[in-house]
């Protein structure tokens, strides 16, 4: 399986991404620059976590409109799996590559920590080596990360067993509408989702509840 | 031609920052004051002297990245 990690000024996990990619799949991803206009052909592309064009007007609607992300988009719609982590999952809206909203913390506090979440759906190229319901704990470490749709998308996106990721019951950090912390296309090969599963992927770190994501990703498609 | 552009949450989208806003006012002594929503103004220079074409593109500016149509709106106003 061969990665891309897209690097957009002020990204600031696409090192943590890299690592992951590199010691989980057993390949270098390539790591392309957001001025770049094509991205090399690959199975798998990340939008990394950070704070792409210093937040700017809105978290990730800069990015956005960079020129790599006419090619992600071009890419995503032909099927190249796509994961947007933290500032990644709000450039993939802000892209319309996945439905909905981050807004502001419902507590206005940037909040970094673990917490625990509960995978909501085990049938997809991203968490099939998870079992439904099963507990991981991946951290977070972001200001805008309230999501929001509204109540027709919401059902929709339970409806159609989109929704990946939900924080645990007591454990949501931001205010996210139906604990949601993890969503996918309606094609299935965009997953966004606001915690870090690259940062819970070396027992140094605390966690390796992440790993299972990526070795999903290798098992489907290599 | 100067346009001046304000983008707000729509209506039901949570606005926290309003609401601390509102919480702040209150403590400050000023007791009248209820819902508080926040939002932005962008002040944009243009080239343009048609008024029609001048919304038209705003309009398109508006849609494509100054506002995000899923939870903001936003109003147009022009100063010759």
């Amino acid at each position: 399986m061969k990665a891309a990690v897209i690097v957009f000024p002020a990204s600031n996990c696409d090192r943590d991404a890299q690592t992951a990619l590199t010691e989980l799949t057993g390949t270098k991803p390539f790591m392309v620059w957001h001025a770049e206009t094509e991205v090399p052909a690959c199975d798998l592309i990340v939008l990394p976590g950070g704070f792409s064009y210093g937040d700017y007007l809105r978290c990730g609607a800069m990015a956005a409109q960079s020129h790599i992300m006419r090619d992600v988009k071009k890419k995503a719609d032909a099927g190249v799996a796509v994961l947007g982590i933290c500032n990644g999952f709000q450039v993939l809206t802000e892209a319309h590559l996945l439905p909905g909203a981050l807004l502001r913390n419902a507590g206005l506090k940037f909040v970094s920590r673990p917490v625990d979440l509960v995978v909501a759906e085990s049938q997809s190229a991203f968490t099939r080596l998870y079992s439904m319901g099963e507990h991981v704990r991946f951290p977070v470490a972001h200001g805008e990360g309230n999501y929001f749709a509204d109540e027709d998308t919401l059902n929709r996106l339970e409806g159609e067993g989109r929704v990946v990721f939900r924080y645990a019951p007591g454990d949501n950090p931001n205010g996210s509408v139906r604990d949601i912390a993890g969503i996918l296309s309606e094609k299935r090969n965009v997953l966004g989702l606001m915690p870090h599963p690259e940062r819970a992927a070396d027992p140094m770190l605390g966690s390796i509840s992440g790993r299972p994501l990526f070795q999903s990703l290798l098992e489907t498609l290599s | 031609m100067k346009a001046r552009v304000f983008v707000t949450l729509k209506n039901g989208v949570l606005d926290p920052q309003g609401k601390a806003i509102g919480h702040a006012l209150n403590n400050l002594g000023f007791e009248s004051v209820g819902e508080v929503r926040q939002g932005k103004v962008i002040d944009i220079e243009l080239v343009e002297r048609d008024e029609a074409k001048a919304r038209a593109r705003l309009k398109e500016m508006c849609e494509k990245l100054l506002a995000n149509t899923v939870i903001e709106k936003y109003e147009i106003e022009l100063k010759p």
